[in-house]
């Protein structure tokens, strides 16, 4: 997917696990915030799918996006287990796998200025 | 298992003045944290559209005044909002716990959401996990499909149905390690000693029965006092190892049920009978 074209953007903070390195996440939350970009953050995915939430059958339904979570086979199946297969235009950034500027290479994020 | 949540909206769009940058990024790592969704709206834009159908809280530096409560204008969906202006993020927290106790929405979770996901794309149907799952996670779908029925009933960081799939089929996206958090599988993995583990060594009791083999060994060769010992010290040697190895907590371990339990609660399940009466 284009970077300058991530459509809808989801972003997982794996809340109540430790397996997405913190300063990843805590980086592309950063990024994300300081970008002026509409997006939809969610505590977990995993819970999500265990319970069901509508909220995931949103998502796959709004066309394209971009899900910054975990790996994507993982993502994949979460969304099939409650009931809302993802659609083929949907990607999937791996938070566990990629270091922070390569998220947000991938969303069309600016590098972050940093500032004292 | 459906229950309405509160959504927070983080909105900056017309009408409202941007947060401060870090106000912005510490609110919502704290929301998230705290277990609250959270939309975030900015660009100019007036309409939200949050995913979800429970209650909305609005949190803004609104130019004008807001009533408290209203309804979405589209789906009628309870929305309150909130001034954020000159709160910092924990007071912004403090509101948003107050609303969340005052809508009734359904509590925040606790639970590490721990629970087997299954890559259809591979699974085979063969009924492993089913018969191995000692919590009554998996069960059978009319069309006589596997699927997980009983997510919140896993035992959490027991990764051993997964290492029993014969397809590598079943993920644990919280678990430390590939291919069962979900990365790619590869031909290694379908290979590897220590992914596969053959169920007829783990199921019906054989290692109770090696075990068992063991400490009659050794009694013949050492006084009563020291056969217990050892028999002990074998027996937690020999789980220490099973659960080293395959990373399954020794308490699964030693509940594992006997093949007959197994394989007449798989034939009731592939019968329809349902679970077990007892």
């Amino acid at each position: 997917m284009p970077a300058s074209s991530p459509g809808r953007i989801l972003y997982c903070h794996c809340a109540y696990a430790q397996v997405v390195p913190v300063e990843t996440k805590t980086a592309v939350l950063e990024q994300l915030s300081a970008s002026g970009v509409a997006f939809e953050a969610v505590p977990d995915l995993c819970e999500m799918s265990a319970r069901r939430d509508p909220g995931l059958a949103e998502i796959a339904s709004g066309g394209e996006a971009t899900i910054v979570a975990c790996y994507p086979r993982a993502v994949q199946w979460l969304f099939n287990a409650a009931g809302s297969p993802l659609p083929s235009e949907v990607t999937v950034l791996n938070m566990r796998a990629s270091a922070a500027p390569e998220v947000a290479a991938a969303l069309g994020l600016a590098p972050r200025v940093e500032t004292s | 298992m459906t229950a309405a949540t509160l959504r927070v909206v983080l909105y900056e769009g017309a009408g409202s003045r941007p947060l401060d940058a870090p106000v912005r990024a510490s609110a919502l790592r704290l929301l998230l944290e705290s277990g609250y969704g959270v939309t975030r709206v900015a660009g100019g834009a007036a309409a939200v559209r949050a995913p979800g159908a429970g209650p909305l809280a609005v949190l803004g530096r609104f130019e004008q005044a807001q009533p408290f409560a209203a309804e979405g204008q589209t789906d009628g969906r309870p929305v309150f909002f909130c001034n954020v202006e000159g709160l910092d993020p924990p007071a912004m927290l403090r509101g948003i716990d107050e609303l969340h106790a005052r809508a009734g929405t359904s509590p925040r979770t606790k639970w590490k959401p721990w629970f087997p996901v299954i890559d259809f794309s591979r699974c085979t149907n063969c009924m492993q996990c089913l018969t191995f799952c000692l919590f009554d996670v998996y069960g059978v779908s009319k069309d006589k499909k596997i699927e997980v029925q009983n997510p919140t009933n896993c035992k959490t960081d027991c990764p051993a149905c997964s290492r029993v799939c014969p397809e590598v089929a079943i993920l644990f996206p919280k678990y430390k390690g590939g291919p069962i958090n979900g990365d790619e599988v590869r031909d290694d993995d379908l290979h590897r000693e220590k992914m596969k583990v053959d169920i007829s060594a783990l199921l019906g009791g054989d290692i109770y029965a090696a075990l068992r083999q063991r400490s009659t060994d050794a009694r013949a060769r050492f006084s009563r006092e020291r056969d217990e010992k050892r028999a002990l010290d074998e027996r937690r040697k020999c789980l220490t190892k099973l659960q080293q190895a395959l990373d399954i907590p020794p308490e699964v371990l030693a509940a594992l049920p006997s093949r007959d339990q197994i394989e007449a609660k798989t034939a009731r399940l592939m019968s329809g009978g349902g679970e077990d009466p007892a």
